[in-house]
């Protein structure tokens, strides 16, 4: 069913998008392209509508937080299916988290728009042009973004429990 | 006048052979009444709500302890039963399900969830829903199985069998209700 | 009140038109409900126009807390996931770590994990259905069904000990074998569920009350559910045949002989008839793993350094002693790397997304929740419809609150 290889994707949008694409690796047999954040929507877009790769389906939408990486502590990463031709690419962009900005992708995937809420509540990525960005899963009132790495796990006003004897 | 036997029907009322008459003090009666007729409201969140529906089911039978109709409506209930995890979110609600009961009520914390924060020691779960309501039976578990919660309900059963009837317009009781800021958004003329 | 609680009906605007348009505030703790969301719908009469939801209300931080623990002690996180189906959580988290580990599993091993996934996969769409059809006022199915669970959670007993968060499996295997009583109480349930599953589909499915009720209730079209990303049972009922078993099969499914129902409108009697039908091929895929089940008694891979080993070996040899003391105090030695598996769940598409960095646990843990993904759809499915249309479909699309909220 899938003539498709991961090299063969990886030719076509380099052929697309050469100077936008940082870097690209293969873990574990997932395509995981690196590109600049201002690039990120229109490579979403491009794949979407491109009638070789077919790529349109969004899996999911994440964060992840390398506070010492700096000037690229918050890496944005898409997770793109496509159906048809059975193959997975990830996308990836860093952005610094002094101005997390990128653009969405709700208007190529309506699915996105919870994921990027959750994103943006956890992490504090601001997708620019959202419809709603509002924290979803935190309470409104939330001031800091819980899942930076900065941030413990627990919640630091509890009295009842003795950090002694939790082992923290 | 017939022989006077000790056929108890009811624990600790006194029943006189045939005669159609019953001996026992109003508050046993009304201890045992409401003891057998306890009218849940299940506030079901997550896992320990379908142990709690799995304990409702035939298998486990809640019914046989007169608890066949669950009131989802808080005005009509008696037994408040929590079971799952109750985040920071959650709470206000919680509390306001818990005002809007009528007396006399009463709270069993299914799960580890509820009575402590169980698994969860994170920002976002209440440590246990006895920091905004005041509860009777904690069942512990993750989930507990229906036995357990069939036994934490024999407990509250035993709790209401042995109440007083004066107790909800006692001084201790208010107390406890002022610890817990409850009501205080009502206009109180009690 | 207090103020939290106005806060969600004060996101969208209170003006009506002629004093028509009302809003009505579903949950967040409603019968009807099964699960802690709130809809604040806007109704014309009994006609939905719009609807607010506001999730996070059984909200559990599982992600961070991922990032606490190690590998092995993330299984019992992944249970209170989908908490329907926990063995299919457990079991895809282990297959992540063994995927990320690059560790070799039997294939006995794979057939027991399937058998016991399938068994999960069955007792999740029973509630889903009986729930259904409890909504629409059949509540014989319900207590019929419920019974049948049990006979399931007997099964998960006898291999893990637990009935209903079941932390099944280690990395690696299973804890024990699957002893003989487990096999008699497996050959007995497929003996007998059948022919109560049969009872409870003769009752609902071609019920003209449940018919009346359930077609055209919630629809969805299969492009527009593509786009949300859908996946799962709601989406073959919109006529898409993605299911993760057969597009990436993990766990040997590719021996087994399957189909996959698909619906065509996406109506809520389509996502009952596909999960029906999903049940049927549960147990024609658990007939055919319990049949082909590859000879022998081991129920583990040969991981030494993730699988703990046995305890006489730890009382006896050095290198099982050290290993033991490894593995219980977390310091196993995952590689670094960055791996994303994905099962197929209750309800779709379960996936986990681990990034290691070599240390006792994971950098970056994420759980791609179908639930969460696919309820953002409910206001598109319910405009236009009537109230009790709003909570047939909330039911059938089987929104789990551990998996929307996580």
């Amino acid at each position: 069913m899938s003539q498709l290889t991961n090299d063969s994707v990886l030719n076509r949008l380099q052929e697309q998008f050469g100077p936008a694409i940082i870097s690209h690796e293969v873990p574990y047999g997932l395509l995981t392209v690196e590109v600049q954040s201002e690039k990120a929507h229109d490579m979403i877009a491009w794949l979407k509508e491109d009638d070789v790769l077919k790529m349109s389906f969004l899996t999911l939408i994440g964060a992840v937080h390398y506070p010492d990486q700096k000037g690229r502590e918050l890496c944005v990463n898409y997770h793109i299916h496509s159906l048809v031709h059975n193959v997975r690419l990830r996308i990836r962009a860093f952005v610094p988290i002094a101005e997390p900005n990128i653009a969405t992708i709700t208007d190529i995937y309506i699915g996105a728009d919870w994921q990027e809420r959750e994103t943006y509540d956890f992490f504090g990525v601001n997708f620019v042009g959202h419809p709603n960005l509002t924290r979803i899963l935190n309470e409104d009132d939330m001031d800091y973004f819980p899942m930076r790495k900065e941030y413990h796990l627990e919640d630091a006003t509890r009295e009842d429990k003795d950090d002694r004897y939790f082992g923290r | 006048m017939g022989k006077v036997e000790k056929k108890p029907r009811i624990e600790d009322v006194e029943t006189i052979n045939g005669e159609g008459f019953q001996l026992a003090t109003l508050d046993k009666v009304i201890a045992a009444a409401r003891a057998n007729s306890v009218w849940p409201l299940p506030f079901a969140t997550s896992c320990c709500g379908i142990e709690y529906m799995a304990t409702m089911g035939s298998n486990y039978d809640l019914a046989r302890f007169g608890m066949e109709r669950m009131s989802f409506s808080p005005r009509q209930a008696d037994l408040l039963i929590v079971a799952g995890t109750i985040s920071k979110k959650l709470a206000p609600i919680l509390k306001q399900v818990y005002e809007q009961m009528a007396e006399p009520k009463w709270v069993l914390s299914v799960g580890a969830c509820a009575s402590s924060g169980g698994i969860f020691d994170t920002y976002s779960v209440l440590q246990g829903i006895d920091r905004v309501i005041p509860v009777d039976v904690y069942v512990p578990g993750c989930p507990p199985r229906p036995e357990q919660i069939i036994e934490g309900i024999m407990n509250i059963h035993r709790l209401v069998k042995h109440e007083s009837l004066r107790r909800r317009y006692s001084d201790e009781y208010k107390h406890l209700l002022n610890k817990y800021h409850l009501n205080e958004d009502e206009p109180t003329d009690k | 009140m207090s103020d939290s609680l106005n806060k969600p009906a004060s996101l969208f605007s209170k003006d009506t038109i002629d004093g028509e348009i009302a809003t009505l505030n579903l949950g967040p703790t409603h019968p009807a409900t099964h699960g802690i969301f709130q809809n604040v719908l806007t109704v014309d009469g009994e006609k939905i126009l719009n609807s607010v939801q506001t999730v996070g209300y059984i909200h559990r931080a599982f992600e961070k807390l991922a990032e606490r623990r190690p590998y092995n002690q993330i299984t019992p996180i992944t249970d209170r996931l989908n908490y329907c189906s926990s063995p299919i959580n457990n079991m895809g988290w282990e297959m992540t770590v063994e995927k990320l580990i690059g560790a070799e599993i039997p294939k006995r091993v794979e057939y027991m994990r399937v058998i016991i996934m399938e068994l999960a996969r069955i007792a999740d769409h029973l509630v889903c259905n009986a729930v259904i059809g409890v909504d629409t006022g059949a509540l014989t199915g319900f207590t019929y069904m419920f019974q049948q669970r049990e006979a399931i959670y007997e099964l998960f007993e006898e291999v893990c000990g637990a009935r209903l968060t079941t932390n099944i499996g280690r990395i690696g295997g299973f804890e024990r074998d699957f002893n003989d009583t487990f096999y008699k109480k497996l050959d007995a349930f497929l003996k007998n569920f059948p022919k109560h599953f049969e009872e409870f589909d003769s009752l609902l499915l071609r019920n003209r009350i449940l018919m009346d009720r359930t077609i055209n209730a919630g629809p969805i079209a299969g492009d527009r559910a593509l786009e949300y990303g859908f996946t799962g049972p709601n989406l073959r009922a919109a006529g898409i045949d993605y299911d993760v078993r057969v597009m990436n099969p993990y766990s040997s499914y590719q021996d087994f002989d399957f189909t996959v129902p698909v619906g065509t409108q996406g109506d809520t009697y389509d996502r009952f008839c596909v999960r029906q039908e999903e049940i049927r091929q549960s147990l024609k895929i658990i007939r055919q793993a319990l049949d082909n089940m590859p000879e022998g008694h081991h129920f583990a891979a040969n991981i030494p350094e993730f699988y703990l080993p046995r305890k006489d070996d730890v009382y006896t040899k050095m290198e099982a002693l050290i290993y033991h003391f490894k593995i219980v105090m977390g310091e196993t030695p995952v590689p670094v790397g960055e791996v994303y598996h994905s099962v197929e769940g209750g309800n779709g598409e379960l996936g986990f997304h681990l990034i290691s960095d070599g240390g006792r646990t994971p950098y970056r843990l994420q759980f791609r929740r179908p639930c969460f993904i696919y309820y953002q759809a409910y206001p598109e499915m319910i405009t236009g419809q009537t109230i009790s249309d709003a909570v047939l479909t909330l039911s059938s699309l089987n929104v789990i609150a551990g998996e929307l909220d996580a």
